[in-house]
């Protein structure tokens, strides 16, 4: 089912020869060998809970660092890198969809979605007006204006969603990582979000690193991947 | 620094959605701030109160023995008189050269707790306490017969005397059954203003008057001259009687004196300590006072000590208000990280937060402080004779409030440290 990324593209994200393991403890999270996204890539990663999905996750946005291997982002290594040049390196790249949303509770709908372009100036000069590209993606994402200076925490769970990819998407990042973010919706309205997403990742030419247990949302991603496959370390614990 | 706009945005947007429990939090430092410059401003009050008890006397003579013991006769009214002057060199200090004027002290005994002050009536004119301000009578007059009494303004004010009044002194300073001069009654004359000095707690009668109501009594006229004293069994001399006698005091309890020059202090000091006929000393005020506030400053220490624990108590406070929110926060911070914070920005936005929670808590506390005492203002003034000193921000105030702020900041630095180093390991998504 999966298919390596197309050499012609841009890689945007790359990870090789990854081992990760949390402290104190004996045995290896993750343990991959090759894991790349080109650029405009859409990717769904199939894995179970506890399989290391949050891990990989993590360690593509360069909050953790492996103990071996290296991981790429736009042909900079994370392990070169500072602390800060790694925290810079995510605002200006990567855009985050959690499952939960994590939405800060007390911000506005509008003031959530803004929060990427207030710590980056590199997404801030990409949306040109902020404020208006905001407005523009919670109207492509169906967020009712009325909704738009809510709280985040009066919203809905299904507008709170909309609220936060519009916060991923915000700046035009080229790789957007959406962590299960449809598990808390029924199944039409997931259809529908999924699409949304994917339209916008499109328009903007990023890379949609979608992770996901449930394979009823893989249809429609031209690369399907198992993180189990992946996942040395995983191989070795079911083994 | 561009990040820390927004920063400050989400820490104030953050803290108004805990603002329940920083509240709390506030109002713990509000306290111990409040109490912490408050003390310091009573303190620096009182200490100015103290020194202002007496003012433009350059000496206080007394017999030779503790100076301490001196000044709290002769400027508190306090204590028992082991030993006296004699009327002779009280006679010779005024004529000395160097002298501009005396005051002849005598003390011992007391009207229901208060004590009694035998002088001149031109102790009225010539002491001086504060910045130069003299006594003044608001209502009636200085004493003028013998058995007149000039009461200071507490003592009017709470044994409710006006002048025409009728009292009666008690021998000695406690009130002991029998001792009381009950056959020579005291006329008041003339109620004081209040000073906010010991003047306001004392009984003001002439130097005649203290020997004419000992007339009759065994031992000498002046309490604390020994044993044997007493009313004289089986004699009794009428007040209408008293006048004929030699009222001329044989002895005083102090005298205080004005030099011509106050550059004559100390040769006027070692005048008086050469005399030959009596052994003297003379106490410069301002020294004794001070050794005075050294002595008292003991309880005054201890209860800064008390009020300092208060204040780590109140940071205390806010550690722990801060940690306890850290749980609650992790998915917040890890937010903040996922969308562009470093975790140096976390370790900022903590430290943002405890520093204006401390900052606010001292302007709080200082706002509160200045308030009331603006209100206990006219309180004071009708109830105790005297008004606080303005008030300020003194340098020990500042250095209380930098010395709480600075604490401030190493509270908030252990959550901020430890929010920081959670941030890291957590990752993007809090492991709760």
């Amino acid at each position: 089912m999966s298919s390596p990324a197309n050499a012609s593209s841009q890689t945007i994200i790359a990870a090789r020869d990854v081992v990760f393991r949390w402290p104190r403890q004996a045995r290896p999270t993750l343990e991959l060998t090759d894991f790349s996204l080109a650029a405009g890539e859409q990717v769904f990663l199939h894995g179970e809970s506890g399989s290391g999905k949050s891990t990989l996750l993590s360690l593509l946005a360069g909050v953790l660092l492996p103990q071996q291997g290296e991981i790429q982002l736009l042909s900079q290594s994370y392990a070169k890198a500072s602390a800060a040049r790694r925290d810079r390196l995510r605002v200006d790249h990567i855009g985050y969809l959690f499952q939960q949303f994590n939405l800060l509770p007390y911000l506005s709908a509008l003031d959530n979605v803004l929060l990427p372009c207030r710590f980056s100036a590199l997404r801030r000069q990409r949306a040109i007006d902020p404020r208006s590209e905001a407005t523009r993606l919670l109207e492509h994402l169906d967020l009712d204006k009325t909704l738009w200076s809510r709280r985040a925490s009066e919203l809905s769970v299904g507008q709170q969603q909309r609220v936060a990819a519009a916060r991923a998407l915000i700046g035009r990042p080229e790789l957007l990582i959406a962590d299960e973010p449809t598990s808390a919706l029924d199944a039409t309205r997931q259809a529908r979000f999924l699409d949304l997403l994917r339209r916008e990742c499109a328009a903007s030419n990023a890379a949609l690193l979608f992770v996901s247990h449930d394979m009823r949302l893989a249809d429609g991603f031209a690369r399907v991947q198992p993180l189990a496959q992946l996942n040395r370390a995983g191989q070795e614990v079911s083994a | 620094m561009p990040m820390l706009t927004p920063l400050l945005r989400i820490a104030i947007a953050s803290a108004w959605n805990r603002r329940g429990a920083l509240l709390l939090t506030l109002a713990s430092i509000t306290l111990a701030s409040l109490l912490l410059l408050g003390v310091s401003q009573v303190r620096q009050d009182v200490r100015e109160r103290f020194s202002a008890s007496v003012s433009g006397t350059d000496l206080i003579v007394g017999p030779r023995g503790s100076s301490l013991s001196l000044m709290l006769y002769a400027v508190f009214h306090m204590g028992e008189a082991s030993q006296n002057m004699s009327w002779a060199s009280a006679q010779w200090l005024e004529k000395h050269p160097a002298v501009r004027w005396t005051l002849p002290v005598s003390l011992g005994d007391s009207h229901k707790g208060f004590p009694v002050l035998a002088t001149e009536a031109r102790y009225f004119e010539l002491f001086r306490y504060g910045d130069d301000a003299t006594l003044r009578i608001t209502q009636g007059a200085p004493f003028k017969g013998l058995f007149d009494v000039v009461l200071g303004a507490q003592v009017a004010r709470e044994l409710g005397y006006q002048p025409g009044s009728r009292l009666i002194l008690t021998h000695g300073s406690d009130a002991i059954e029998g001792a009381d001069h009950a056959d020579k009654p005291f006329t008041v004359t003339g109620i004081l203003a209040p000073t906010g000095t010991p003047a306001d707690r004392t009984l003001f009668i002439s130097l005649q008057a203290m020997e004419a109501i000992h007339l009759d009594w065994q031992g000498a006229p002046i309490a604390g001259m020994g044993a044997g004293q007493g009313a004289t069994p089986g004699f009794r001399i009428p007040a209408e009687f008293a006048q004929k006698f030699d009222l001329q005091p044989k002895a005083v309890t102090g005298v205080l004196v004005g030099l011509k020059s106050r550059a004559q202090v100390f040769a006027m000091q070692r005048d008086i300590a050469a005399r030959k006929d009596e052994a003297l000393m003379g106490v410069l005020p301002g020294v004794a006072l001070d050794e005075l506030w050294e002595l008292a400053g003991i309880g005054e220490r201890a209860l800064f000590f008390v009020l300092a624990a208060v204040a780590i108590v109140g940071l205390a406070g806010l550690v722990a208000s801060l940690l306890a929110s850290l749980d609650a926060r992790r998915r917040e911070l890890a937010i903040l990280r996922s969308v562009g914070a470093s975790a140096r920005a976390i370790l900022a936005l903590l430290l943002i937060e405890g520093l204006l929670t401390t900052a606010l808590g001292i302007v709080a506390g200082w706002l509160l402080l200045g308030l009331g005492w603006t209100l206990a203002g006219p309180w004071l003034l009708s109830h105790y004779g005297f008004a606080p000193a303005a008030f300020g921000f003194s340098a020990e105030s500042s250095a209380l409030a930098a010395l709480i702020f600075g604490a401030g900041l190493v509270a908030s630095l252990i959550p901020a440290v430890r929010a920081y180093l959670l941030s890291l390991a957590d990752g993007l998504n809090p492991r709760l």
